[in-house]
């Protein structure tokens, strides 16, 4: 009948520093690596030059340049980055809204795409005919309707019938998509005089201004980081919120109206993905197309919770992500290595991200360990 | 002080812990404790919340596992990793949660996870059952299912789910905690019975008169150690405490007179029903006045929570009316709150607090720290958008000192403060809204001695005020000792509202369980 204690089990942690937390993300950061360089070693590729293709190929030989019009901007290669970076921040601001209600919103892709759904019609239909402060001011507005609504038809539905928030959100992403490609076959939208399913480019006049190169997205992004930060730690509203995610019943025992808290800030969180289409058909692309989301409703998800929740991290998370994106595309055409190996080093890296999280909350108590533990105590 | 229990010469020893220690992170819960177990006595195993009796228990239930430390079962050591090692050491727990399927039947619960044949005999496994009901004086229907039960018939299947897998020691969590005073007489007389079978029994317990009543002997922890084991012949309840809390404490509730003020709360016909249709409160009529508690009595799920949420606006009534009279404007206002919500109650100003049972649930937010807790129920009173929350720290501080409330500092999530301390963070807040009626939801349960007698006197001191206090509790002493007025649940009807100073337990026990009129009232 006797039994020897279990190998190794798992404890919860009561705290930890936060300078622990830190050093162990940067040992996660240093394992993906190795594991990712022994990937690339195992399929015959020299790793250090992999590594270094990636980072040259994300950011460029230097980040900021004179170009050949004598301007000061971001070199080519960074501002590609800086975009995605961009799409990923805002998209994770949004999603972070309705996250830390503990609404599960997976749909930011369709978020976006309905955004900018949006404000390509008035892009479209408007372009050549208002003048450029006007048609960026409704733009705007619509993509923020726009998004929020197709955000708000969800939170209706739980808030009314309870229904599963996950399955709703995802399935509208679909839909957005989709109905993208039945524009592109409609007279008014598609490319004038060809039969060639693609929506026509926007003029001029709809772009987004430019910074060092770079649509002005980027900084109004930096801000909204800013703003979502002080929403959460000094407004009423963002109180309500994470006290309706804390616990509904919580929220409604304090005189909270939980089904409308939970229906603005669904509106908000779908509001700001929407205005992440805006810019990425009116800064970016400069069109929309079945790939203007470009799955970066699904990657926020992962920004957002890398960096738990906290906005101001997300400004690293969003632009270390991007860099992985843009490295990715890089070495495929450096060095030859297929897209799925590239797909594989960008998830084992991302896995050991996620995978410290559980280190930093949980440690591991091994039988030998606790016997050495003993004998000191002893 | 016996440290080190040398084993017993004649009687053999059910159970001997020795020097066991158990830390959970940096808290230790349990510190070289040593137990010892004689077969066929029952030991009472005494200590405040958090001295570590159940994690103690818990290891010898193979729940958890010792850091250091062994265990003698029959004098033999050995290691209990898994509930099932533990029953096939012969030993049993009662948790003091149930752990029981609902929508099985008494005698399928019974056997649920035992190696049976490839068939299940029902008629023979209810057999079975009843054979070990008569032979300790059980009343049981094996065929009822759980979800029909009441919560002592509960506790039945329980016991006997332990005894019927050849459990020889049995360890009881807190077992009269949810019983009537009648139905813990029974369940003591079974206790007995199953004593002067040769079983030996463990009874986790806070309730001292129950100690003195069914124990042989009491082992006594503190703050997760061991401070004796004594003969409960030759002890008091006066030194039971002492040893319990480390000095001398007062055991009498104060219950300070206070003139009767003006009528507060003016209830009539409160009608209430589930969703799924099931009555829940019907006819409900009490008046509450300034200047006193009234007591709320009933066993669990009688329509407590019910009565709370209804007051306060968080459950749609079927019926009835809530008369509130407040002060606002220096008028004083009678209005009919019946059918507001929660959010149109607190618009209206109405100073109504309430301190819930679940409350980290619904009380706190578990994960916020003390000032997001306390700006919980007054954060729209701040102008504009943004919240202060400058403002409300010294407030804060001012309540941790008031309330001598231990936390590491106004950053750290509530979940993390002893239970106590939760409750005083949330009774806190509760008062600083400067309510006049205040309603508490067993506002000491779970809480140990020092911090109980806290409450008791931060209520009386409501009560002082002019202030009405309802104490919706559950041990019938207190309530008896604590407050002016007693009025009894029971299946959601009130059975009577009488003076405790006039009344006996018993017959406040008896209108637990049967309303008025005689006739059995209906338990959920």
């Amino acid at each position: 009948m006797i039994h020897q204690e279990p190998f190794v089990r798992v404890v919860k942690r009561t705290a930890i520093s936060k300078r622990k937390v830190m050093l162990f993300r940067l040992i996660a950061l240093a394992g993906a690596l190795l594991a990712g360089a022994l990937l690339v070693a195992l399929l015959g590729y020299d790793p250090i030059q992999m590594y270094s293709d990636m980072v040259s190929g994300a950011l460029g030989n230097s980040l900021l340049a004179v170009n050949r019009k004598g301007v000061l901007a971001f070199s080519t290669s960074s501002q590609a980055t800086l975009k995605i970076a961009t799409l990923l921040l805002v998209t994770a601001l949004g999603l972070t809204m309705a996250f830390k209600m503990r609404f599960w919103n997976i749909g930011g892709e369709g978020q976006i795409l309905v955004g900018a759904i949006s404000c390509s019609y008035i892009a479209i239909h408007y372009g050549e005919v208002w003048p450029q402060w006007l048609l960026l001011l409704v733009m705007f507005v619509v993509s923020c309707i726009g998004g929020g609504l197709y955000g708000l038809l969800p939170a209706l539905f739980k808030a009314r019938w309870g229904t599963n928030e996950t399955l709703f959100t995802l399935m509208l992403n679909y839909i957005a998509i989709h109905f993208i490609t039945y524009l592109q076959y409609q007279p008014t939208w598609q490319i004038p005089g060809t039969t060639f399913p693609k929506i026509r480019d926007f003029a001029a006049s709809t772009r987004l201004p430019m910074v060092l190169g770079v649509h002005v997205g980027w900084i109004i992004a930096l801000l909204l980081a800013v703003l979502v930060y002080l929403y959460f730690a000094k407004t009423k509203q963002g109180y309500e919120v994470s006290v309706v995610g804390e616990s509904a019943n919580t929220a409604r025992y304090a005189g909270m109206n939980v089904s409308r808290i939970i229906l603005r800030t669904m509106f908000i969180s779908g509001a700001i993905c929407g205005f992440a289409g805006f810019m990425q058909v009116s800064g970016a692309d400069g069109s929309l197309t079945t790939d203007t989301a470009s799955g970066a409703g699904f990657t926020s998800i992962t920004v957002a919770w890398l960096s738990g929740m906290n906005p101001l991290l997300m400004i690293i998370y969003s632009i270390f992500i991007a860099i992985l994106a843009r490295g990715a595309g890089r070495i495929q055409t450096t060095m030859g290595i297929p897209k799925s190996a590239a797909d594989m080093l960008i998830g084992i890296i991302l896995f050991f991200m996620l995978g410290v999280e559980f280190f930093i909350n949980y440690r591991l108590i091994f039988r030998a360990g606790r016997r050495g533990e003993e004998a000191k105590a002893v | 002080m016996e440290n080190n229990p040398s084993p017993a010469r004649a009687v053999q020893n059910a159970v001997e812990m020795r020097n066991i220690t158990k830390t959970f992170g940096s808290v230790v819960a349990n510190d070289k404790v040593c137990l010892m177990l004689r077969q066929g006595e029952i030991l009472a195993l005494l200590g405040e919340n958090g001295s570590g009796k159940t994690t103690l228990m818990n290891m010898l239930s193979g729940i958890y596992l010792q850091d250091s430390g062994e265990i003698l079962i029959c004098n033999k050591p050995v290691t209990i990793r898994s509930p099932k090692d533990a029953y096939a050491l012969g030993i049993g727990m009662i948790h003091q949660h149930f752990k029981l399927v609902d929508v099985l039947t008494a005698g399928e619960n019974i056997v649920l996870g035992l190696q049976g044949k490839r068939t299940l005999n029902r008629r023979e496994i209810n057999q079975k059952v009843r054979q070990i009901a008569q032979k300790y004086g059980f009343e049981i229907d094996p065929t009822k299912k759980v979800y029909n039960m009441a919560v002592s018939e509960k506790q039945t299947v329980e016991i006997i789910k332990a005894l019927y897998r050849g459990a020889e020691t049995l360890i009881l969590d807190e077992p009269t905690a949810v019983l009537t005073p009648q139905e813990t007489t029974k369940l003591f007389d079974v206790l007995r019975m199953m004593k002067a079978h040769g079983k030996s029994i463990i009874i986790i317990t806070h309730k001292l008169n129950e100690v003195m009543e069914i124990s042989d002997r009491v082992a006594i922890l503190r703050k997760g150690e061991y401070i004796a084991t004594v003969e409960t012949a030759a002890t008091t309840q006066q030194d039971l405490t002492e040893m319990m809390v480390g000095r001398r404490v007062k055991l009498e509730i104060d219950r300070p007179a206070c003139a009767r003020g003006e009528r507060k709360l003016h209830v009539t016909d409160l009608t209430c029903v589930s969703r799924e249709g099931v009555t829940k409160l019907s006819g409900v009529n009490f008046d509450a006045f300034g200047g006193e508690i009234l007591g709320v009595a009933g066993v669990a799920g009688s329509g407590q929570k019910e009565l709370c949420e209804a007051i306060t606006g968080l459950r749609q009534l079927a019926g009835g009316s809530i008369l509130y009279r407040y002060q606002k404007d220096a008028m004083t206002i009678e209005e009919n709150i019946a059918g507001m919500r929660a959010d149109q109650i607190a618009h209206r100003g109405v100073s109504l607090a309430f301190v819930p049972e679940d409350r980290l649930g619904m009380g706190l937010v578990a994960n916020m720290n003390i000032v997001d807790n306390v700006i919980l129920r007054s954060y729209q009173e701040n102008r504009g958008i943004l919240i202060n929350r400058k403002k409300y720290r010294p407030i804060c501080e001012k309540m941790i000192k008031d309330l001598d409330i231990v936390t590491p500092g106004l950053t750290t999530p509530v979940r993390r403060l002893s239970g106590g301390n939760v409750q005083k963070v949330l009774l806190g807040r509760e008062i600083l809204s400067l309510p006049q009626v205040l309603l508490c939801a067993y506002p000491v349960r779970g809480l140990d001695i020092v911090s109980s007698y806290r409450i008791y006197s931060l209520l009386n001191a409501e009560k002082e005020k002019g202030n009405a206090v309802i104490f919706i509790g559950e041990d019938l002493d207190v309530l008896m000792d604590l407050c002016d007025r007693v009025m009894v649940l029971c299946g959601g009807q009130v059975s009577g509202i009488v003076d405790p100073r006039t009344c006996t337990k018993e017959e406040i026990g008896l209108m637990m369980t049967r309303v008025g009129d005689g006739r059995e009232g209906e338990r959920a």
